[in-house]
């Protein structure tokens, strides 16, 4: 039951998606005292990516040149699910949340055992970074997951963001606030944003996200950029569909406010990368448990009040 | 004759007034001097006709005396390292350059990959030996010599065990461009070229260390306006570099606004520099007899002008550091160095104020307007990145004050240049300390007997300072690497020469 409606919103996504990570840097930029690169600027990156031809270290096996092709059709796959713009996913189907967020987990498999691939001593420490946080930021995305359905009663992403709506904001305020700080936590950790992770660093010893993609040139560099954008937005669709729930808006208005909301997760993300310094290393697991626990303090005060 | 020679910071003696102490007496006395609160500041290996001469250089910082001391050196020695750790760079490098076996030394190996003196052998850099720690869970990292970034090249090998560091070994040598050796052979009025690109962020300090010699060699006395400019000169390049590695710091821990700021204000400094002479590093102002440039009333108005604007800028943008708890989690207890080893190390500078060691060579050896003019000595309070940022931001607020004072003391005459083709002293030792902006700058200039130079010895501080990182990354984990190395920013082509 794929409606032409659906697959227009899910293009629509896939054309917008480059632009959060522009309007990201823009903000930046702003609290830098710096005009900052143009907000199209990843299009370009990508554009021209396309066009050049890749290098392969040596000691790289096919995993290396697999890895960017699953990373890229995995993530699209995990958006064919989640609803954009109030409106329904291109698919859905009753438990849908598990293989949308095991979706993006296959692709994080690929880009880590890519990244032991190559046996450099730094990927392999991103890879061992990413592996942890990404496994403790899980309970709490599921965790969110588990109030929202017990609340309306459907498993499916579609049908969970439809069933939102202002009423449930003002019944339990302090669970949706919960959950949507416990998301934002979430969607810092898995799109490698300060405070966990700093996307603009040339630090190899430092790094998480970056260091594992650090050997890819080319098609594969384009297509991991890519995915990565696209996941971000993912991430930030969710976060928007929660707090401006879609019983709250008018049909007619869906897309602007919606491209409002996920603008302002950009600028928000924007303003927390301008406004604090990356944790140390040893305290970020505690910053991601600490999301866990929120979203498990939602759970538990939904159980009782159920 | 007695054992001992004290010097004045930038004065001189002839060769044959140095004591020649036997081997065993040298290690004796050497060791006592430290012990009792003295600092190695150069040991070095003249080749003579004979047999070479192996020359100490020990500061008396509350003395404000020089002490210089010398043995006749065969082929072996028996190394000083064991019992004084501070010797340990030096050791390595005298048996390196000259092929002295050094009995007794813990970690012998080469420190710049030159080939030995007479011989022609090419030497790959970073070809040797490391520290290994052996185990199933521990791992090796190397980084470097080529690096993300745009910096020097330098090697660098941690053991961890996951994310923490039991050992960091750093290995130099790529930037070797024989400095000290070409000094000899280079037209006179090139050395001072030469110096300027030592350590090309510390023009200024280098360039004044061997002016100081070449005048206390020539005897000529520097004039007091010409002493101040090189005062303000050397404190504009501290600023600049401050300011930059503040901004690098603030950078490495991904917060963004002091990083942005500072880069831009490191900038309007080195442009006061450049108002003075041209140049934003100072190449050219600093010239053996006095200094290269005037600072008249106007000169004077605009850089207290520029000041002034720097000064606002500067304490919004650093101040933030201080006001923003991410911050200063991330610098506290990071890179920490005890005080006990800064001593036993033999750190100088801002590495070694920030472990609460007060060396300050503008305090204990006076030079250029220092003498009048006095810095306030700042001291952290603990050897972490916290002290070495809270240090360098003290210091930073002091250049500005010194600055003011020294350019109201200006008179009108001209600072001039008295050289410019005096006559060294022959056969005889120079040396001189400057406070650069990582430390003390040694420089020892030696005269043959028709008055050429005849061997000229530099110490950065960094030849000091970089065994200090690796002490500061004990324990600590390898992604705090980046931040306790920009909290020390040494310099590479100063240690390689």
């Amino acid at each position: 039951m794929i409606s032409i409606h659906s697959v227009v919103f899910f293009i629509l996504t896939l054309l917008l998606a480059p632009i959060l990570p522009g309007v990201i840097n823009k903000v930046k930029a702003f609290f830098g005292g710096k005009m900052g690169p143009p907000v199209l600027q990843l299009y370009y990156d990508i554009a021209k990516l396309m066009r050049k031809s890749a290098t392969y270290s040596q000691t790289s096996s096919l995993v290396t040149r697999l890895a960017p092709v699953v990373i890229f059709f995995s993530t699209l796959g995990a958006g064919l699910f989640v609803p954009s713009f109030f409106r329904e996913a291109s698919c859905r189907f009753a438990g849908d949340v598990v293989l949308m967020a095991y979706l993006l987990g296959i692709g994080r498999f690929f880009m880590v055992i890519a990244a032991m691939d190559r046996g450099s001593a730094f990927e392999g420490m991103g890879a061992s970074r990413e592996v942890l946080y990404s496994a403790l930021a899980e309970p709490a995305f599921f965790c969110g997951l588990l109030v929202l359905i017990n609340e309306t009663g459907d498993l499916s992403l579609s049908g969970i963001f439809n069933g939102l709506s202002l009423e449930l904001w003002r019944q339990n305020p302090a669970i949706m606030l919960l959950i949507a700080v416990s998301w934002m936590i979430v969607l810092l950790t898995e799109n490698a944003r300060i405070p966990v992770d700093d996307p603009n660093t040339h630090l190899e010893l430092t790094m998480i996200h970056e260091v594992m993609i650090l050997d890819y040139s080319s098609k594969d560099l384009g297509l991991i950029e890519y995915a990565s954008a696209l996941k971000l937005w993912l991430f930030s669709s969710l976060l928007v569909g929660l707090i401006i729930s879609a019983g709250a808006v008018p049909p007619y208005l869906h897309i602007p406010v919606f491209l409002f909301g996920i603008l302002a997760v950009a600028v928000v993300i924007g303003c927390v990368e301008s406004t604090i310094a990356r944790l140390r290393l040893i305290h970020i697991p505690k910053f991601i448990v600490g999301s866990g626990a929120l979203a498990i303090i939602a759970l538990i005060l939904k159980i009782a009040g159920n | 004759m007695k054992n001992t020679l004290l010097l004045k910071n930038g004065s001189s003696a002839k060769l044959e007034n140095v004591p020649v102490i036997e081997a065993e007496g040298f290690r004796k006395h050497l060791t006592v001097q430290i012990q009792k609160g003295g600092r190695l500041s150069a040991l070095f290996l003249v080749p003579g006709d004979s047999q070479a001469r192996l020359f100490a250089i020990v500061s008396h910082d509350h003395t404000s005396e020089l002490e210089v001391f010398s043995c006749l050196c065969g082929r072996k020695f028996n190394a000083l390292t064991p019992i004084l750790p501070q010797a340990h760079w030096f050791e390595r490098e005298i048996a390196e350059i000259h092929g002295i076996e050094m009995v007794g030394h813990p970690w012998m190996k080469p420190i710049r990959f030159q080939p030995k003196a007479g011989q022609n052998v090419e030497i790959i850099p970073g070809a040797t030996s490391y520290f290994e720690v052996k185990g199933e869970e521990v791992h090796e990292v190397g980084v470097g010599p080529v690096h993300a970034g745009i910096i020097e090249p330098g090697h660098f090998r941690f053991q961890c065990h996951g994310e923490k560091v039991f050992h960091l070994e750093i290995e130099l040598g790529y930037q070797h461009r024989g400095i000290e050796r070409a000094i000899p052979v280079s037209q006179p009025q090139k050395v001072i070229r030469l110096m300027e690109t030592a350590a090309g962020d510390t023009s200024i300090g280098h360039a004044t260390a061997y002016a100081m010699n070449v005048e206390a060699l020539a005897g000529l006395k520097l004039s007091q306006n010409a002493a101040i400019i090189r005062s303000v000169a050397l404190e504009l390049e501290r600023m600049a570099n401050h300011t930059g590695d503040l901004g690098a710091l603030a950078g490495d821990v991904g917060f963004l606004p002091t990083a942005a700021y500072c880069g831009r204000i490191r900038g309007d400094i080195l442009n006061t520099t450049g108002l003075i002479c041209g140049n934003r590093f100072g190449r050219g102002l600093i010239r053996t007899g006095g200094v290269g440039y005037e600072i008249d009333a106007e000169l004077k108005k605009a850089i207290l002008d520029k000041l002034a604007l720097v000064e606002a800028d500067l304490r919004s943008a650093i101040n933030l550091i201080w006001d923003t708890p991410s911050v200063v989690s991330r610098f506290e207890e990071t890179g920490l160095v005890s005080r006990e080893d800064a001593i036993a190390a033999g750190l100088v500078g801002p590495a070694a104020r920030a472990c609460g060691v007060s060396i300050d060579i503008r305090l204990s050896h006076a030079f250029a307007a220092y003498g009048r003019i006095k810095p306030e000595l700042a001291l952290g309070r603990q050897g972490d990145v916290n002290g070495r940022a809270t240090v360098r931001w003290l210091e930073i607020q002091d250049s500005l004050c010194l600055i003011r004072a020294m350019l109201e003391e200006l008179s009108a005459e001209k600072a001039g240049c008295s050289m410019p083709k005096a006559e060294l002293a022959t056969d005889s030792l120079a040396v001189s300390l400057a406070e650069g902006w990582r430390g003390e700058i040694c420089h020892v200039a030696i005269t043959d007997s028709k008055g050429n130079l005849k061997s000229y010895k530099i110490v950065d501080p960094s030849f000091h300072n970089w065994f200090g990182l690796a002490l500061a990354l004990r324990n600590q984990e390898i992604s705090d690497f980046p931040l306790c190395n920009k909290s020390f920013n040494l310099s590479y082509c100063g240690h390689d020469l």
